[in-house]
Formats: C-alpha cells, structure tokens, sequence
C-alpha cells in the first residue's frame, strides 16, 4: 500500500471511505513526512499540528457517522496569504508577523464546510510578488527535484508541500502565473481558475482585479475536486461571478475527440529553453495522438503583456498594501513620535526589498501627470490583450502554452536582475490580464531532470475544458506520477 | 472691502441614514462604545473586500432628484490614497470622475431675494475613523469608519456669509424633507468645508483661494468666511498676494489658521476601486424613486396655504422645519381646524420648545392629546383661559385633554339658568359697575364679566356671560 501522504485527494477518499484508513493517519503520515523533509525543503512556514489532528479526529468521528461530504478528512496545505481564522496569516512579510486571521476566507470556509482539514502555511513570496519564493522574510523555499534551485513562486511554498508530499494537496494564488508556474517548476498540477470563479474574500490583496485562488495538486482529477468545493459566487466579493458552477468531474474524459486545440504564433518562436520547447512539441503529439485537432493562433499582443501587468499590478498593490502602517496590527516600529514617524519605520523595517519595488513603481504609475502615460495605457493594453484571447478562442477550444520559457532557476540566479525575472512570466500574465483560465500539468523533464509544465489555456468560465484536456494528457502520460528525490521511493506504483 | 468681489463655494458632508455601513454589515448607530461597531471591513483587515450598501447609492439619488441634480446612468468608485490614523486601508472608497449625481441646485432667500446657488456635482464614499487625543495618548474610534457619506459641492456660487448660511440652511432642511440625513450638526453628521476667495471688482478670473476646514455649525462657516474675506481683504490692500491654502478655524479665537500650502497638497492617486463593480442606474429605477420622492418644503408651504386656507406665514413657519410640519399635520388628524392646530403651534408649542430647548420629537404633548384640547376649545367645552391651563397640565403631568378637563370638573358652563344664576349674584354685588355700565362705560363691563367668572371658577361661558349682563342690565 502507498504511504498515505504521497495519495491523491480522490485516491485518500476512496480508501477512507471503504475503511481502509482515517484522516488520522493520513494527517500522521503528512507531519511524518514534513519532518523528514520539511527542514531541508522548507515548504511551511506553520505547521498546525495538534489542530490538524483534532479536525482529521472530527472528520473521522463524522465520517463514522454517515458523513460523506465530498473533502471529509482531506488534510490541505495554505499559502500564507489566506486568512485562516485563528492562524497566523503573515503573506511570508515582516510587516504581518503576529497578525492572527480573526475570519476565514470564503474559499476557505467552503473548504471547510466540505470537510477539509487545514494542515498548515506555505511559504510564499513575500505578498505573492515574486517568481521564486526567495522574496520570503522567512526564508527561502528549495525544489524538491533539485534542492540548489527554487520551486518557482509565488506560491512555491504549496507546490513543494505537493510535489514532495507534504500535502495531498494545496491552495495557491495566482497573480501573474503564482500558481502554474511553481506548479510546472516541481512538477505537479496547478489551476488558475477564470477571474470571478472563485471568492478572493479572505485572499490578502497584491493585485485585486487580477487576484485568483486555486488548488495546486497531484492530478488534475484532484484540481476539479478542490475548484468544485471553492467555485460560485459569493455576495462578500463584488468581482465573483454569478455563473452556474458546473460538475468539474463530469467533464474530464480520457479523449480529445472533437477538441481544436490553439497554439499561438507568437509563443513558438524562439526564446524557449530547448528541453521546455520539445517536451511542448512532445505533450501537442499527444493531444493529436488523443484525437485533438491543432490550429495555430495569433495572440500579436503578447509582448505587451510584461509591462502592461506590471504597471496594473504595481499600481493596485500600492493602495492594497498601504494598510499596512503598523496602526491597527501586525509589526510596529519601535520609537516612533508620531504617525508619520510610525509609517516610515514600519514600512521601512516590515516590507522586503521587491514589495517595496512595487510599491514605488505602483505610486509612481498613479501619479498626477502620469496616470494616462502608464495606467490608463496599460488598461487599454489590457483590453487589448483581452481581444486576443476572444479572437483566439473563436477558432479554438482551448490553447496550449508553455508555462514558463525555461525550468527552475537556481536560487540566487535571477534574483539580482529583477527585469530578467519578470519576463520568466512572459505565458502566465496574458491569462490574468484576460481574466481567463490556465492549468499547468507535467509534461516532462529537461536533460537536468528539472520538471516541465504545459500550460492548458481556456476562455473565461472555461474551466471544463482545460480540465477535460488536462486529464486526457496525463491519463495518457503520467508524468504526474513522478516523485522527486527519497520521497519517490516510498512511493510504490 | 467694497473694491473687492467675494466667491464661496461650498463642500457639505452628509452622513445618510442607513441601518449598516457602506461596504459593511455593522451598525452606524452613534454614541455607543468606542469600536464596538467594527469588522474586518471596516478596519482594514487583510483580505476584507467592501460590498455596496444599496440604500447609501437610493439615498443619494433621492437627494439628487430633490436637488433637480442629473442622475448618472452609470458612476463608478475610485480610492483615493493618502496616509492618516483614521484611515483604516490609507485609502478612502470615493467617486472621482463618475459621481452619481451632477448639477442641480438650491434656493435661498437672503433678504428677500430668491436666487438659486448652483451644485457641481453630489458623489458617494465613506467615512472616517474618529481620531481622540488625550493628555498622553490618542485613540482612533473605528465605529465611524465606514458611514456611508454624501458630498455635495456647490458651485463657486455666493458673494456673502449670509449666502453660505442660507445656501447650508436651505440644503439641509432639503436634506431632512428627503428623509436622506439627521443632519444632526452636534454628531458630526453634517460637515462643512469652504473655498473662499476675493478679487478686485471689473477682473473676471476668481482670485486665489483658500479652504478652510473643521466647520460644524453654521454659524461657524459664517463667522470664518467673515474673518477669512477681512484676512484676505487686508492682505490684498497692503499688496500682498494671497497663497492657495488650507486653513483651519478655531471657533475659540475666531480664527483661522494656515494648516498646509498647495506645495504640500497630497496626490491622492486616484484609481477605480477593482473590488467593486460600476454602478449601472436603468432609467425606470431612477424614474420609479422620483415618482416617490418626498414631498419639498416648497410645495409643502404651498399646500398648507393652498388647501389648508392657512396664511402665508403660517404656512412659512410650520413648514421650515420638518418635525414641526409634521406635529402639525399629525395634530390635524385630531382635529380638522388648521388655523386654530397653526395657532397653537406657532405660539404655545413652539414657545415651549424654546424655553425647553427640546426638539418637537421630544415634545411630551403628543399631536393627539393637543388636538383633542383644542376640539375642546373650539367647540367651547373650556374656555380659552381654561385651555391654556390644561395646557400646561398635560404639559407637566402627561394626559388627554378629556380626562383631565373632567377630572377637574373645568368644563365651561353654558347652562343658561346656572350662568343667569351668577350673573344675579354679580349684578348684586356690584352696584357701582351697573350704574356705570348703563350710563355708556365700556369698562365696567368688563369688570362685571370678570366678576362673573371668578364667581363661576372660570367655567362661565364668557360671550354668554356678557350678553346677558347686557340684557339684565338693559343695553343689550
């Protein structure tokens, strides 16, 4: 039998179900598995050890019960940057250390009223700004397939809890590619769900109109089984939508019959890490091979998308953050005389050096006298953008993108060039921008062994979609099912 | 100062009457313990996201339709930052560009002369916090945060002080006819900044001007623009140059003082709020709450002379305030003489009122029990003498009009055999008034009839009483 901690969520419920484990023991073999691993990978930044088990004891009392709710006894990794009520909710930052979240989240409570429990905080780049989660105040997180280079970010924290089986599986947010791209980085299944699919009530706010919670996970079966929980509208988020939410699992099918799938002009043209570009060609092969048509589309605008993210992002996140002034809680600054005072030292000492990047820029881009150079232009890209993508699915279903334009980086590789970093996110942030939806599966690995994500690009509330592709995929490959390091080795197929 | 043109405008806060806050659930219930009336919203809590409160966006489209303002088919909101303590997001949740309402205005009356001020636009947002200093420390009072809050900007419309205090008088019982606000000045539920500026009379541009803030009564937004268009004056004419400003007033020196330059003005960095969607106004909604708006003070005065026969100052006084129309329309549900309700509550009521300092919705004579004293009156059962008395009865102990008319055994006395009765008595005892009342003294008969009601205990019937003094005596 598999230790517990490396299952899939649908596999741990099915055995829990048929009595053949509890909660208990699953939740045991996760803190297990944290200490052995934990202090070298670094994936938590907390660990609710005793509040884990007592929920998972519930679960299983519950469970004994009659109670089959659809998560009952899952244990769950979450990114730092959702409140929990009554755990720390730091967003990996100085500046929130001792905040103790005194609400749940929206999709955290939907989590928790279908049963799932809370394991723990990932680690995170500090307020989700960052592609490498070394922009912690707590510490660097290290890739589990290689542990000298980072588990991309922002939420790399989450990606390694799953890739390492710390987690069955995790929450991440997605800002500009937070979750597909430390999902392709370690090697499991990451979902941007479609802007408004999913509350951000309760989601600590970097870049509100770009904001997405989403499950990061083993497979993609377990990424429907999380969206299903968490997806709908919610009266306390203005900007969710009040769509239907369809039945996730229902859509995924182990062929690509009838399906066109798009691959844009402008992502193939040079500029890929050679090994990233022939897992892509291999992973479009099987998506033929699986009875999917190809077509190529033009997304002409793709260039723009760097700067037109980050001077949206930046701006948002300058109003989102300023709350943070020491006032009302988290870090203050000592020895300070009066409210000013108060806000340099508390900002000066609690923020890291790529928020406060961001902050700058943010205010700078908002400025009398610049507003229209650089906000107003940029959401005007950003409708543009936005364009593309409709065009674009006129001819196709969904599209195939690479994840990122190269494996994981080494820790410290890109970090002192900012510019370089940013445009490691070159496929993720059109999707936000859009507002539409991405999925990252494995698709392989470089000649290094590193880890190389597809990304599975839908419409606005197309989440079907990606998901019935993303399934096909790996049910055809099961690269998905590769394990990184000693922990593959407990692992028994 | 007659060489110089003086130009006010006007930027008034409103705190609306809605149960909830703007973007929250909690309670904008004033007085209550310092931040007991919070949440994670209001206080700026990681995560937290404002939701619209709806009444707040109805609330400010009624005061809009009251105000003759256009209606925005479609206004969105915007954050306006800049770091304060009372500030929980640093932020503050406003309408630049796309407020809810533009134009529109409001009359005044200064002097006898109708003019109407123009409005620049009515938007949206939310308050505050309330910041508390103490000896050694300060306190922030969340409550207040998050009280949805309308600002109505006039245009740079008035030349004097007394049209600032008309234009705040007028827009304020406005306000109170919409039902919209308190306007309660003591809670801080009305608020006031000025712009004020002065230019030599013949130049057509505005001189530079200058905004002073911390006003929260009228008559401190009349005294600083008073001692501010001086200031300006006397600068002016020793050849100085006025700096575009902030000023405070201090209503304890009457004064008012530099607080920053225009160099030091915050960039507020204005940007549509992402958490919250545009608000789209389909034209049957707006066209369905201005089929119900509240009646205008205007028309209510025209009513009262209109179809109530009241004179025009009746109808003036009884209509200004809001409160009082209403105790006196409540009174004629009672009693369906409206001169007589007018006449009581023009003197007896309102004087009270006075001398009490309470608010008509205070007043222990409640509109039934008046109304009930003065059917009394009218329909002779007590005297007007009497009515004064169980008055003032009902206004120290409480009770109907009835009952203590009964209870006192106050009634007056029409009976003609019990009236003749006394009259006897009094023509007895008076013999010298008689004589002098038949050879043409109007005076004794006044006498006489006094003398018969105090033989009577007041219940006498006054009119009947002298009548028949006429007859017995022979000048009838």
């Amino acid at each position: 039998m598999n230790a517990l901690n490396t299952l899939t969520a649908h596999d741990l419920l099915a055995r829990m179900q048929q009595g053949e484990c509890t909660s208990e023991s699953a939740v045991r073999a996760i803190l297990d598995a944290i200490g052995r691993v934990d202090p070298v990978l670094h994936s938590y930044l907390t660990v609710n050890a005793e509040a884990s088990l007592t929920q998972a004891r519930e679960a299983d009392a519950a469970r004994r019960g009659g109670d089959d709710r659809p998560l009952l006894g899952v244990p769950i990794a979450v990114k730092d940057v959702l409140n929990v009520r009554g755990q720390p909710c730091t967003c990996a930052s100085k500046i929130l250390k001792g905040y103790v979240a005194p609400y749940d989240a929206t999709a955290i409570a939907r989590l928790r009223a279908a049963g799932a429990v809370f394991v723990g905080r990932t680690n995170m780049d500090e307020f989700a700004m960052g592609s490498t989660t070394e922009n912690s105040a707590y510490g660097v997180t290290r890739n589990p397939w290689a542990t000298d280079h980072v588990p991309g970010g922002s939420s790399g924290g989450s990606a390694v809890a799953v890739a390492a089986d710390e987690a069955i599986a995790a929450l991440g947010t997605d800002t500009g590619g937070s979750i597909r791209q430390p999902a392709a980085f370690c090697g499991c299944v990451g979902l941007k769900p479609s802007y408004g699919r999913v509350s951000r009530y309760g989601l600590t706010a970097y870049a509100s109109s770009l904001d997405q919670i989403g499950p990061m996970t083993k497979d993609v079966r377990d990424a429907a089984l999380l969206l299903q929980a968490m997806a709908g509208y919610d009266p306390l988020d203005s900007s969710s939508l009040p769509a239907p939410v369809p039945d996730f699992a229902a859509a995924l099918k182990t062929d690509l019959k009838g399906v066109t799938l798009g691959l844009p002009r402008e992502y193939f043209v040079g500029g890929l890490d050679p090994d990233v570009e022939r897992r892509l060609q291999e992973a479009v092969a099987v998506c033929r091979q699986l009875g999917a048509t190809t077509v190529e589309v033009s997304l002409p605008r793709t260039r723009q998308a760097i700067a037109t993210y980050y001077i949206i992002a930046a701006a948002e996140a300058s109003a989102n953050l300023a709350r943070f002034d020491g006032v009302r809680y988290g870090f203050r600054a000592a020895g300070s005389e009066d409210p000013l005072s108060l806000y340099k030292r508390t900002r000066a000492q609690g923020f890291g050096d790529e928020v406060k990047r961001r902050i700058i820029l943010g205010t700078y881009v908002l400025s009398s006298g610049y507003y229209d150079a650089f906000y107003l232009r940029a959401q005007k890209v950003r409708a543009l953008i936005r364009n593309d993508f409709g065009a674009a699915f006129e001819k196709c279903d969904a599209i195939l993108a690479p994840v990122s334009p190269t494996p994981a980086y080494r820790i410290g590789e890109k970090s002192a060039d900012p510019l370089q970093m940013y445009l490691g996110d070159i496929f993720t942030v059109p999707v936000n921008l859009a507002g539409i939806c991405g999925l990252s599966v494995p698709c392989g690995f470089t000649a290094a062994n590193l880890p190389v994500g597809l990304q599975i690009v839908g419409p606005a509330l197309g989440e079907e979609a990606i998901l019935r592709v993303g399934h096909a995929y790996e049910n055809a490959t099961e690269w998905h099912r590769r394990r990184p390091g000693s922990e593959s080795s407990a692992r028994q197929e | 100062m007659g060489e110089y043109l003086t130009t006010i405008g006007l930027e008034v806060h409103v705190q609306l009457k809605t149960c909830s806050k703007m973007f929250c659930a909690c309670s904008t219930d004033f007085g209550v313990d310092p931040n007991t009336q919070v949440c994670p919203v209001c206080l700026g809590y990681p995560g937290s996201m404002p939701v619209m409160n709806r009444e707040a966006i109805r609330l400010t489209v009624i005061s809009g339709l009251m105000l003759g303002c256009r209606i925005n088919p479609q206004s969105k909101f915007d954050r306006k930052s800049y770091f304060y303590p009372d500030m929980p997001k640093n932020y503050q949740i406003t309408q630049y560009d796309q407020p809810l309402c533009l134009g529109g205005g409001v009359e005044i009356e200064v002097e006898g002369v109708s003019r109407t001020v123009g409005l620049t636009r009515i938007h949206l947002e939310e308050d505050v916090a309330k910041n508390n200093h103490f000896a050694t420390w300060s306190g922030i009072d969340f409550n207040r945060a998050g009280v949805p809050l309308m600002e109505i900007v006039s245009e740079p419309d008035m030349e004097t002080p007394a049209e600032a205090f008309a234009y705040l008088q007028a827009l304020r019982q406005l306000l109170v006819y919409a039902g919209v606000s308190d306007c309660n000045l003591e809670e801080g539920k009305m608020r006031c900044d000025v712009n004020v500026s002065l230019r030599p009379r013949g130049q057509v541009e505005l001189g530079t001007k200058a905004e002073i803030k911390n006003l929260n009564t009228f008559k401190g937004v009349f005294n600083a623009l008073e001692f501010e268009i001086h200031r300006q004056a006397d600068v002016l004419q020793g050849g100085g140059r006025i700096v575009q400003e902030t000023r405070r007033w201090d209503a304890d020196t009457g004064q008012t003082y530099s607080m920053r330059s225009k160099e030091d003005a915050h960039d507020y960095r204005y940007f549509p709020e992402p958490d919250l969607m545009p608000v789209v106004l389909p034209p049957e909604v707006v066209k369905e709450w201005e089929s119900a708006l509240p009646e205008r003070p205007r028309q209510r005065r025209e009513r009262f002379v209109n179809d109530l026969g009241l004179p025009e100052y009746d109808a003036g006084v009884l209509a200004a305030d809001k409160d009082v129309g209403d105790y006196f329309e409540d009174t004629l549900r009672y009693v369906k003489r409206p001169k007589a309700v007018s006449n009581w509550v023009m003197t007896d009521v309102l004087r009270t009122l006075s001398e009490q300092n309470l608010p008509i919705t205070a007043f222990p004579v409640k509109p039934e029990a008046l109304g009930e004293l003065i059917e009394l009156a009218e329909t002779k059962v007590i005297n007007s003498n009497t009515a004064k008395q169980v008055f003032g009865i009902m206004l120290a102990e409480g009770g109907g009009a009835k009952a203590i008319v009964a209870a006192r055994g106050l009634a007056q006395v029409s009976d003609t055999g019990l009236i003749e009765k006394v009259v006897d008595q009094a023509i007895a005892e008076n013999p010298k008034s008689v004589e002098d009342f038949r050879l043409g003294k109007d005076a004794a008969l006044k006498h006489l009839i006094g003398q018969v009601m105090r033989l009577s205990k007041g219940k006498a019937n006054p009119q009947m009483v002298g009548e028949l003094l006429g007859k017995k005596i022979g000048r009838g």
